[in-house]
């Protein structure tokens, strides 16, 4: 019965959705008053209607209805509660369900915080999702439906994947989402000022915070991933630019560049055409990204290589909005004026810069990972496309923008003094050319990379300060305390988020420079030297969780020759699965991670193993959160709270007339 | 002039995601998975198991040569193969080819009752609780599907189930060419 409520629910949201997307844009293009006020309660209604089907599914889930295909697939009795929760994305049904919920979810936010925008442009943005939402609603009816019945029901289910039992992929998939999906809240308002064909600095100023939110979540669902990659896949790795990866990653680079020609096109109405273009680029690379991951084109499992069918849905869906709206955008563009005029050293330049940069590097991501498929589909053969291919590219493409990211913020709009920036940053030259030399000299081994890579953090961070001071110091104007203070937070969240990347760039150097990895067969007893620590092999334990059975290696680290902690790695075999999985034993700390892995059994009592000193590899995810904690504080920046209230004092005085 | 040249470059982006569109198009009706077997043309690995349905009865690959036949590792708790098991139970009542059963890490009773409610097209099936016949097939997932000749050579291998498409195209024509 709750499968065929939460069905029925989808047919009904088809229904809301198939008005909200088409009379509310009818009614802005006719001044039909009534029909554009249909947009925000269809909306909430379809977002209350996807919240039912949800609800339906979690609740077959927590029951364990195996007479439900997705839940027999996907979870099992044994399987604890809060993945249960998590398997409900763990498959691909529930992640289209989980797609259209946030995507529901989005729409009901703009429908709230949207009081101030006049009703034209809410009723074709709200519109636009609406025609989004619709697609999606067919293609999960369609083709995906998670509600789907076994009968008879099995008595046990599949076991949701092993490797997705983890913390990290509870969170991971939601924070994507809200993520890729948040973009399309940017793309709706590109396409209602394409239609209204009012682009200006206020259209702007209304879909910047959106896309700060969207990024700032896409941040935070990259960074999980890549620690949850990092700590389940047991070979110590934290990217590998695999197809899936790089699907959240062009998004992210695109929405990036979006940011920051956001800011250009509020600040100095320059950059229109741009911003727009690039509004579309992120949301339809969030599309293409679920194509990728969701068609079977890339990586395929088993039921997709023989079912094209929900490719083909997805890819018509793609070129109907996708194509559709850069046919608009061909259409209406030239119409749109250039915006201020600027001089080629100049902030806008710089910022101009930066977006090409990101571009290229998005374009070439999208390059890599299609390139396999390209040369398969003119049958010029199989072969793929792996990290070196990506380093090279996109190493010598990143490096000029955070060279870049020093100058610009110091940079004055419309025309700068480049001698007078250079004065201004001669000591943060100074320290970063010290800090280049320094670091590996210290870490006791010359190499280039880790020269440029801590030249760059530290250019980055000390631009950042020299910038930060020149705005706090003390003089006409207030003391320093006072004048921090006044500083808008979304000035401060700049800051915030370009010393993040400067923590990632200091992560990803020293890793890549100084790891240590060892694969090696030991026996009871033996030891291996890792960095400043001594691993010893004590020996083996079995055991048994809730839905698998361990193997547990003991492992003493000894620093100096006193025993400092105690590791426990673990092969996990899981009864659905042939292939155990492996279970690394991880001693985080600030300065560095000692990763122990087991590999496979070479006699009674003697193991491969894989040990790994991973010098500052968490200062990866950590400036990834310090990036995000940027955009929060960018969010919180006094002018959006003021624009809300001073928007919502008319809207109720509205009421009450 | 200029202002055609601008009114073409707004048209950049769309021709170029149409070309996009048409690989990715093209791309939909590859599999990626079709990575050549290395046990394709090879001999079919020897194995020697019990039969599920009785422990004194023993299943043997050599027991096979001469004829051209099917080996289907399957497993009750598998939900693809219930999808594929009709296909197959029907495919077993034209008699074109014995399929062989390898029950692949399942129990003798899970997999008998699987087999009395659905069906079974074996001849027999070999049972490999621990999974160290479906290791030398190179099975990674089931259900898998070979499809062996008189020689015992291995001449065509299907990951995930077998449709009645790929019976009719593939399949039924390949087996008739080995037969003949």
């Amino acid at each position: 019965m709750i499968p065929e409520i939460g069905n029925f629910s989808l047919m009904l949201a088809t229904a809301v959705a198939l008005v909200l997307g088409t009379l509310p844009i009818i009614g802005a293009a006719r001044g039909n008053l009534r029909w554009m006020a249909l947009a925000r309660p269809a909306a909430r209604l379809m977002f209350l209607l996807v919240v039912v089907a949800a609800s339906c599914l979690v609740s077959s889930f927590l029951h364990d209805d195996f007479s439900v295909v997705y839940v027999a697939t996907n979870s099992t009795q044994a399987l604890p509660v809060q993945y249960k929760l998590a398997a409900f994305w763990g498959g691909h049904e529930g992640s289209m369900l989980l797609w259209l919920l946030i995507l529901s979810f989005w729409m009901f936010a703009v429908s709230v915080f949207s009081t101030h925008l006049p009703r034209e442009m809410i009723a074709r943005i709200l519109g636009v999702m609406g025609l989004i939402a619709l697609g999606f609603l067919l293609f999960i009816i369609l083709t995906s439906d998670p509600f789907s019945r076994l009968l008879p029901a099995v008595a046990d289910g599949n076991d949701l994947n092993p490797l997705l039992q983890d913390p990290g992929m509870v969170a991971h998939p939601p924070m994507l989402y809200m993520g890729y999906v948040g973009f399309s809240v940017a793309f709706a308002f590109a396409i209602a000022a394409l239609l209204g064909g009012n682009l200006d600095a206020t259209w702007a100023r209304w879909s910047r915070p959106w896309t700060t939110v969207a990024w700032t979540f896409l941040t935070i669902g990259i960074c999980l991933g890549s620690a949850w990659a990092y700590y389940t896949l047991g070979w110590g790795g934290w990217w590998f630019w695999d197809p899936v990866e790089n699907a959240s990653f062009m998004p992210w680079l695109a929405g990036t560049a979006l940011m920051h020609s956001l800011a250009v096109t509020e600040k100095r109405s320059g950059f229109k055409v741009w911003t727009v273009l690039l509004a579309i680029f992120a949301f339809s690379l969030s599309l293409l990204g679920t194509f990728l991951v969701r068609s079977g084109v890339l990586t395929s499992v088993h039921a997709f290589a023989s079912d094209p069918r929900r490719g083909v849905f997805i890819l018509l869906f793609l070129g109907i909005v996708i194509g559709g709206s850069l046919a608009l955008f061909a259409w209406r563009a030239p119409k749109v004026g250039l915006g201020e005029r600027f001089e080629i050293i100049s902030r806008e330049s710089m910022l101009l810069t930066n977006n090409v940069l990101f571009l290229g590097a998005a374009a070439s991501v999208l390059l890599g990972t299609l390139y396999p498929l390209v040369l398969d589909a003119l049958g010029l053969g199989k072969i793929s496309v792996g990290p070196p291919y990506f380093d090279t590219v996109f190493v010598p493409l990143m490096a000029p923008a955070l060279f870049l990211m020093g100058i610009g913020p110091l940079a004055r709009w419309r025309k700068a003094n480049l001698p007078e920036i250079a004065a201004r940053l001669k000591w943060a030259a100074g320290v970063s050319v010290l800090c280049a030399i320094a670091v590996p000299l210290i870490e006791g081994r010359w190499s280039l990379w880790v020269a440029i890579g801590i030249l760059l953090a530290t250019w980055i961070v000390s631009s950042s300060l020299v910038n930060l001071w020149s705005r706090v110091r003390p003089g006409e104007g207030g003391q320093l305390g006072a004048k921090f203070a006044a500083l808008p937070r979304g000035y401060l969240g700049m800051l915030a988020a370009h010393i993040g990347v400067a923590i990632f760039i200091v992560g990803i150097t020293l890793v890549k420079g100084y790891e240590v990895e060892k694969d090696v067969r030991m026996d009871t007893g033996d030891t291996v030297a890792l960095g400043p620590y001594t691993a010893q092999f004590v020996g083996t334990s079995e055991g048994a969780g809730p839905n698998y059975s361990y193997l547990r290696g003991q492992f003493d680290i000894l620093r100096n020759g006193k025993l400092v902690r105690t590791m426990y790695p673990e092969k996990r075999q899981f009864a659905s699965k042939s292939e155990p999985m492996t279970n690394a034993a991880i001693a985080p700390s600030i300065t560095g991670d000692l990763y122990i892995s087991m590999g496979e059994a070479v006699s009674q009592s003697a193991w491969v193993v894989r040990v790994y000193y991973k010098p500052f590899i968490d200062w990866i995810w950590g400036g990834c959160l310090v990036m995000a904690c940027g955009g929060v504080l960018a969010l919180s920046d006094r002018r959006y709270r003021l624009a809300r209230r001073s928007a919502s004092e008319p809207a109720a005085a509205g009421v009450t007339a | 002039m200029a202002a055609t040249r601008k009114s073409l470059v707004v048209f950049l982006p769309l021709a170029g995601f149409l070309v996009l569109s048409w690989f990715l198009y093209k791309g939909l009706f590859l599999d990626p998975r079709e990575v050549p077997s290395p046990l394709i043309d090879k001999p079919a690995p020897d194995f020697r198991l019990e039969s599920l349905e009785s422990p004194q009865r023993m299943v043997d690959r050599k027991e096979m040569l001469g004829k051209v036949w099917l080996l289907n590792t399957w497993a009750s708790w598998c939900v693809a193969c219930r999808e594929e098991h009709p296909v197959l139970v029907e495919f077993a009542r034209t008699g074109t080819v014995p399929i062989i059963g390898l029950n692949y890490k399942d129990t003798r009773v899970e997999g008998m009752r699987w087999l009395s409610q659905f069906g079974n097209p074996y001849v027999d099936s070999a049972f490999d609780a621990a999974g160290r016949v479906g290791i030398d097939y190179g099975v990674y997932a089931v259900p898998e599907t070979f499809l062996i000749d008189k020689q015992g050579v291995i001449r065509f291998k299907q990951i995930g189930p077998v449709t009645p498409e790929l019976l009719h195209d593939t399949l039924v024509p390949m087996i008739q060419r080995l037969n003949a």
